[in-house]
C-alpha cells in the first residue's frame, strides 16, 4: 500500500476578481521510503503541492476538490487539530530558506524541545537527550553547545542540517523538501543533499524533492514528476526521464541546460514564458511554445496517459504510440 | 613579471594586485574591544579581495566563479568603478581607472557596461522601458538627435527579442527573462566594448536562462564584445567562458583556459567544487566532501586561506600563503601542495 496517495488533487485562489486554479487534477503515489523529485520552473505549482499535502495552504488559497490520503486516512477533510497530530509528527516539511523556517527568538534547544514535547510526553531533559541525538545524526559539531545558539549564530549550511534535524525530531514516515538547498553554496548543498539521502534510506523515510533542478533530481529520486502550469505533464523512473525524456516541455527544460550543448554553441531555448494561472490558455496549456504543436492541441486538453513505466499529457506521445487523437476530453 | 606586452596584444583589462577591505568598525567607540581585562583599540575589517591580480584580453570571456562570500561581486564592481580598491591597480586598455575622479570616469562608462543579477531592482520602476534605454544614449552621446536614438534604441530592443512596440510599458508589466534582455539591451545602447556581467542569469529560470545566455552569445559575436562574467553555476561558466578563475575567500585560487579547468582541475578547491555540481548521468560519482564551512573573512588567516578544510593541509599552508604558479598547461595555480607535488593524480 502506499505512503501517500494523492487523487485529483485541485487547488484553487480566490482573487477578488476571479478564481484562479493554481494545481489542476494532479494525482500522483509516494511508496514507503521511496524518494519522489517534484521539477519545474517558478509558477508550475510545486510549492502549492507541497503546501496542499501538508494541509497548510492559507487565505486566498483552498483545497477545492480530490484527496489527500495518507495512512489509509483523506486528511483534506482533517480538522486542525486531527492536522496538527501528524504535522511534524507523522509528516515533516523542510523549507528553502532556514532563516525563515528558524524562529530567531528562541534558542535551537528550545525550538528542538517544544517540537518534542508538542508530540510526546517527555521531561525537558530527556527531550534534550533526543535532540542532542539528532543534531549529531546530521554531523552538527559538538550538539551540546548548539542547543544553547541562536539561529544567527550559525551558517547557512548549519542551519538546514538543524532544520533537518527538527524534521527528523519524530521520526517521519514522510519529508516533503521545498527547495532545501536553493539558498546554499554548491559545496554545501552536496553536502546536505549526501545527508538527506542516507537519513531517508537508514530511517526508510519517503522523501518528496521540490526542486527546479534536474541535477539534483537526477541524483536523489527514484521517480519524478514534472509539472507545467499547475499540472503534471510527465511522470515516471527518474531514470527514464532524465535519459530519454517524452514530452516536448521536458525535452526542452534538459535540452536548454548548457551541458547539453558544446561550450560556445547556442543553447537550445523552449521560446516563451510560462502561462500566469490566471490566463491558461486553451487547450494544451504548453502549445504557444511547443515546436510539435497541431490544431488539436489547441483546443483540447490532453489527458495524462499511461505508456508502460511512464505518464504523459501531450496528444503528440500519444499519436506515436498509436493512440489516436480524442476529441472531447471529460 | 619581466616579459615585454606587445601593443597589440595588450589586455583589455589588467587587475594588479587588487585588494578591498571594508572596515567594519568606523566609529572610534566602536574600535574600542574589551581583550584580556584591557580596553584596546581594534579595527576589524573584512578582506573581500586579497592580492588578485589577472588580465582580460580583446574577445574573451573571463568568468570568475566561487561561493557566496569569495568576493567575486566585489571585483565587478571595483572594475566597474562601483568601489574604490583599498591596494593594487586597475587598467582598463593600458590606462589606470581605479584613481580616478567621477568626470574622469565617465568616457569609459560608455565603453563599459554592467549588467547585474536581479532585473526587478536594476530597471526604474517609475520609467518606462523606453525612457530607461535612452537615457544612457542622450547622456553619452549629446550630439545625437532624438529621431537617431529613437531608432537606435528600437534597434536594440529588437536584437535582443523585445518587441520595440512595448517600449512605453514599465518594468512591472514584463517577465524576469524579458526584464533582463531590456537591462542587457541598456548595456547595448551605448555600443560598448566590455561588459560586466554580475549574475546575469542566476535569478531566472532554466528554459529563460538559455533565452538570456543565448542572446549573450550572440552579442559577444556580433559586436566583438569582451565579457567579464561573475557567476556560481560552474555548467555555464563551461558554455560561456574562454577561461575562467577560482576565487576562494577573495583570493585567486586557479586561474586556466575553461577546458584545462574542467579538464584537469589542479587546486583542491576547484576540484571540490567541480565534484559538487550535481550531474545528470546515473554514475554518482562520490563528491569531495570538504571539512567544515568556509570561515569569515574577518581577519583573515597567515597562510593559505583554504587551509582550514583542506585535506593536503600542511604546516607549510598553515604559516605561508602561497602564490600563483604558472603551470605547463598554461594554468596558474595557487597551492603549496600543487607546486610540492603531494597531490594524488
Amino acid at each position: 500500500m502506499s505512503l501517500l496517495s494523492v487523487r485529483d488533487l485541485t487547488v484553487k485562489f480566490a482573487m477578488r476578481d476571479q478564481t484562479v486554479t493554481a494545481l489542476n487534477q494532479i494525482s500522483f503515489d509516494v511508496r514507503r521510503g521511496e524518494r519522489l523529485g517534484i521539477v519545474g520552473e517558478s509558477g508550475a505549482g510545486k510549492s502549492i503541492t507541497g503546501f496542499a499535502l501538508m494541509n497548510l495552504l492559507s487565505q486566498p488559497g483552498y483545497i477545492d476538490s480530490g484527496h489527500v490520503m495518507f495512512g489509509g486516512e483523506d486528511i483534506v477533510r482533517f480538522s486542525d487539530a486531527q492536522m496538527r497530530r501528524i504535522r511534524g509528527n507523522r509528516m515533516a516539511m523542510i523549507f528553502q530558506d532556514p532563516m525563515v523556517t528558524l524562529n530567531p527568538v528562541l534558542t535551537i534547544g528550545q525550538q528542538m524541545v517544544e517540537t518534542l514535547r508538542a508530540h510526546r510526553k517527555l521531561s525537558r531533559a530527556e527531550a534534550e537527550q533526543i535532540s542532542i541525538l539528532k543534531l549529531r545524526e546530521v554531523y552538527i559539531p559538538s550538539p551540546e553547545e548548539r542547543l544553547e545558539q541562536y539561529p544567527h549564530e550559525l551558517s547557512g549550511g548549519m542551519r538546514q542540517r538543524i532544520v533537518i534535524a527538527i524534521a527528523l525530531l519524530l521520526d517521519p514516515e514522510l519529508i516533503i523538501a521545498d527547495e532545501p538547498t536553493t539558498a546554499l553554496d554548491v559545496t554545501i548543498q552536496a553536502d546536505i543533499m549526501d545527508l538527506l539521502l542516507e537519513l531517508c534510506q537508514s530511517n526508510k523515510v519517503g522523501l518528496i524533492l521540490i526542486t527546479h533542478d534536474l541535477g539534483v533530481v537526477s541524483q536523489m529520486t527514484e521517480r519524478t514528476l514534472v509539472m507545467y502550469a499547475g499540472r503534471i505533464i510527465e511522470a515516471g523512473p527518474t531514470r527514464q526521464i532524465i535519459n530519454d525524456p517524452q514530452h516536448p516541455y521536458t525535452q526542452g527544460l534538459i535540452n536548454a541546460l548548457p551541458q547539453q550543448t558544446l561550450p560556445g554553441h547556442r543553447l537550445k531555448q523552449i521560446p516563451g514564458n510560462m502561462p500566469s494561472p490566471a490566463a491558461l490558455p486553451a487547450g494544451c496549456p504548453f502549445h504557444p511554445r511547443c515546436d510539435f504543436a497541431v490544431d488539436i492541441c489547441r483546443r483540447v486538453r490532453p489527458e495524462i496517459m499511461r505508456f508502460a513505466e511512464v505518464e504523459i499529457a501531450c496528444h503528440e506521445v500519444s499519436r506515436l504510440h498509436g493512440i489516436p487523437y480524442k476529441e472531447e476530453s471529460a | 613579471m619581466t616579459d615585454i606586452i606587445a601593443p597589440d596584444s595588450r589586455p583589455l583589462l589588467e587587475l594588479k594586485q587588487l585588494e578591498k577591505r571594508f572596515v567594519l568598525d568606523k566609529g572610534f567607540l566602536e574600535t574600542l574591544k574589551l581583550r584580556r581585562g584591557r580596553i584596546v583599540r581594534e579595527r576589524r575589517a573584512v578582506h573581500a579581495v586579497n592580492d588578485v591580480s589577472l588580465s582580460v584580453a580583446r574577445g574573451e570571456a573571463l568568468c570568475v566563479v566561487g561561493e557566496s562570500g569569495c568576493g567575486k561581486s566585489t571585483v565587478a564592481r571595483l572594475v566597474a568603478g562601483l568601489l574604490t580598491p583599498s591596494g593594487g591597480e586597475i587598467l582598463y586598455d593600458g590606462a589606470r581607472t581605479d584613481n580616478r575622479s567621477r568626470a574622469g570616469m565617465m568616457p569609459l562608462r560608455k565603453k563599459m557596461q554592467m549588467i547585474f543579477q536581479n532585473p526587478y531592482a536594476s530597471l526604474n520602476p517609475r520609467m518606462t522601458i523606453r525612457q530607461a534605454l535612452e537615457e544612457p544614449m542622450h547622456y553619452h552621446n549629446p550630439a545625437m538627435s532624438r529621431a537617431e536614438v529613437r531608432d537606435k534604441v528600437a534597434e536594440v530592443m529588437r536584437t535582443v527579442g523585445v518587441d520595440p512596440s512595448w517600449s512605453m510599458r514599465y518594468p512591472h508589466e514584463f517577465s524576469g527573462g524579458q526584464r533582463q534582455r531590456i537591462a542587457i539591451a541598456r548595456a547595448l545602447t551605448v555600443d560598448p566594448e566590455f561588459i560586466i556581467a554580475d549574475e546575469p542569469i542566476s535569478a531566472l529560470d532554466v528554459s529563460i536562462q538559455a533565452q538570456v545566455l543565448n542572446l549573450m552569445l550572440e552579442a559577444k559575436e556580433q559586436r566583438g564584445l569582451t565579457y567579464l562574467f561573475i557567476t556560481h553555476d560552474l555548467s555555464v561558466v563551461e558554455h560561456f567562458g574562454t577561461r575562467v578563475a577560482v576565487l576562494y575567500l577573495g583570493t585567486l585560487c586557479e586561474l586556466a583556459d575553461t577546458r584545462t579547468l574542467f579538464e584537469n582541475p589542479k587546486h583542491p578547491y576547484t576540484r571540490a567544487l567541480l565534484s559538487a555540481v550535481p550531474q545528470l548521468s546515473d554514475d554518482h560519482p562520490k563528491h569531495i566532501r570538504l571539512k567544515g564551512e568556509i570561515p569569515t573573512p574577518i581577519n583573515l588567516p597567515q597562510g593559505c586561506p583554504f587551509y582550514s578544510r583542506c585535506t593536503y593541509a600542511n604546516d607549510r599552508c598553515r604559516v605561508e600563503r602561497p602564490l600563483p604558479v604558472q603551470k605547463p598547461d598554461g594554468s596558474a595555480v595557487a597551492c603549496h601542495a600543487v607546486e610540492e607535488d603531494r597531490l594524488d593524480g
